[in-house]
């Protein structure tokens, strides 16, 4: 067995590159589910936002201006083989000055302040990350930046449900969270779902669920017409795109499950804007 | 990137704000307006509002003079080389839902945000004769394009959260909360629910 070295220089320019392109660039599979949008709205305001956000796309593009305001925390997933070494220092340290390079050299916004519940100062760099590392298999070496704005996640919600409430209560909920919502997280939306594991783990995977692509369904069917029914009583609630009356309030929904104690049933929503930005590279 | 825009709607007649307003000028829109503003706005969200109504309850004067003003919900992106502001879309209005009142009772016409306000904001637009406007939000690039000019007025070191004059030119929003009771996200989501 050989391990693989890797710098931790090499992670942060990493990182810098991708939060810097999450947040110019929206991936194609969003594009398209804006597009697929537009052609299914029935609102003409509706669909007046839907173009107006597929401009917007363009023109961030175009001037290297971010899509949102709102660069949002970097969450930054590592997936890396057990049979890598990293080398030159810490991991999450280098995540971090990747994060504050990317924030300096592309004009992002630092809007992380550290003493939550009492100072709220700001970090001046948009540190820290919130980093997830999943180690697994291999020597492979894979970093995914998901810029996550304070609008969508402000509407995210998580519950202990009862056994009992079954699946029926997972709809339930999902869909009460986007009726609470309204038009404040910036519709239309995608939602991950987590169900199961614990309180912590349903709302991870309720995260890790905002990066499948868009319009994919879970490959297991049952979860698959979960994830339709969510979407089609969503988008029955009417919201619609800003929030101003519309049908296409939702673009997609992902479950992601996971085994849980004989006595719960965890249900995390997690809400994703239409500015669905990631950016995956590998090292 | 190719885009299908023959989706083009008829547009519907927009009107045209020159701020500072009168009441009579908020008072005669209605939800549902598409308008267009020209002008300057001030940038407020949670930190500056917090400090004017701090300032307000002390009985000192704020930094800017609030009479026939509107105030733009966003804390924008450090501007690149060349441009005179980031990406610059609107945040999340009902934060700002607490503050609101005193600012309307010096004269603040409109406030341009997004997503629907708490209980009791429409009678705090329809007592002090303002309008709720929205822009889109995720629109940040767009809208960054209508601000011609900007510039910091209060509160540098809140950093994003200053007030900055912004000049804007054919900035886009819609008139979802009227002075008369109109609501255009309750009304629209009343229309599409099934």
């Amino acid at each position: 067995m050989t391990v693989r070295e890797v710098d931790v220089s090499e992670v942060s320019a990493m990182v810098s590159r991708l939060y810097q392109e999450a947040n110019i660039i929206l991936p194609p599979d969003v594009v398209a589910a804006l597009q697929l949008a537009l052609d299914r709205e029935e609102s003409p305001l509706g669909r007046e936002v839907l173009l107006t956000l597929l401009e917007n796309a363009e023109i961030a593009a175009r001037e290297h201006v971010p899509l949102c305001q709102d660069t949002g925390l970097a969450v930054v997933f590592a997936e890396i083989g057990q049979d890598v070494a990293i080398t030159g220092g810490s991991l999450a340290a280098a995540v971090d000055a990747g994060v504050a390079q990317a924030v300096k050299e592309g004009y992002l916004r630092s809007s992380v302040v550290s003493s939550p519940c009492f100072d709220r100062i700001n970090t001046g760099d948009n540190t820290p990350a919130m980093l997830h590392t999943d180690l697994v298999e291999g020597d492979g070496f894979d970093i995914t930046v998901l810029p996550k704005g304070a609008g969508s996640e402000n509407m995210s919600r998580i519950a202990m449900l009862k056994p009992a409430d079954g699946a029926a209560g997972v709809v339930d909920f999902a869909v009460e969270t986007v009726e609470i919502a309204g038009g404040k997280p910036c519709p239309p939306i995608f939602l991950g779902v987590g169900v199961g594991g614990s309180m912590d783990r349903a709302a991870l995977m309720s995260k890790k669920a905002l990066l499948r692509p868009a319009g994919r369904p879970n490959a297991d069917a049952r979860l698959a017409q979960l994830e339709a029914e969510i979407l089609d009583r969503v988008n029955a609630l009417g919201i619609g795109p800003g929030g101003l009356g519309g049908t296409m309030t939702c673009l997609g929904v992902a479950i992601e499950d996971y085994p849980c104690l004989i006595a719960s049933l965890p249900v995390a929503v997690n809400i994703q804007c239409n500015s669905a930005r990631r950016a995956t590279g590998s090292l | 990137m190719n885009r299908d825009t023959s989706h083009k709607e008829p547009q519907l007649p927009l009107i045209e704000l020159h701020p500072p307003l009168t009441e009579a000028d908020a008072r005669a829109l209605s939800a549902g307006d598409k308008v267009l503003v020209t002008g300057t706005i001030f940038t407020a969200r949670d930190a500056a509002h917090s400090r004017m109504v701090e300032l307000i309850e002390r009985g000192e004067d704020l930094p800017i003079e609030l009479d026939g003003q509107i105030i733009y919900y966003v804390g924008p992106t450090p501007a690149s080389p060349g441009k005179p502001t980031g990406s610059a879309g609107p945040t999340t209005s009902i934060r700002m839902d607490r503050f609101t009142p005193q600012l309307l009772a010096l004269g603040l016409r409109a406030v341009i945000g997004k997503g629907d306000r708490g209980p009791g904001f429409t009678a705090a637009l329809k007592e002090n004769g303002a309008v709720y406007l929205a822009a889109v939000g995720g629109a940040g690039a767009l809208l960054a394009e209508k601000v011609k000019a900007a510039e910091v007025v209060a509160w540098p070191e809140l950093g994003t959260e200053a007030i900055h004059r912004f000049e804007v030119e054919d900035f886009p929003a819609i008139v979802v909360m009227d002075a008369k009771g109109g609501d255009l996200y309750a009304s629209g989501r009343a229309k599409y629910r099934r």
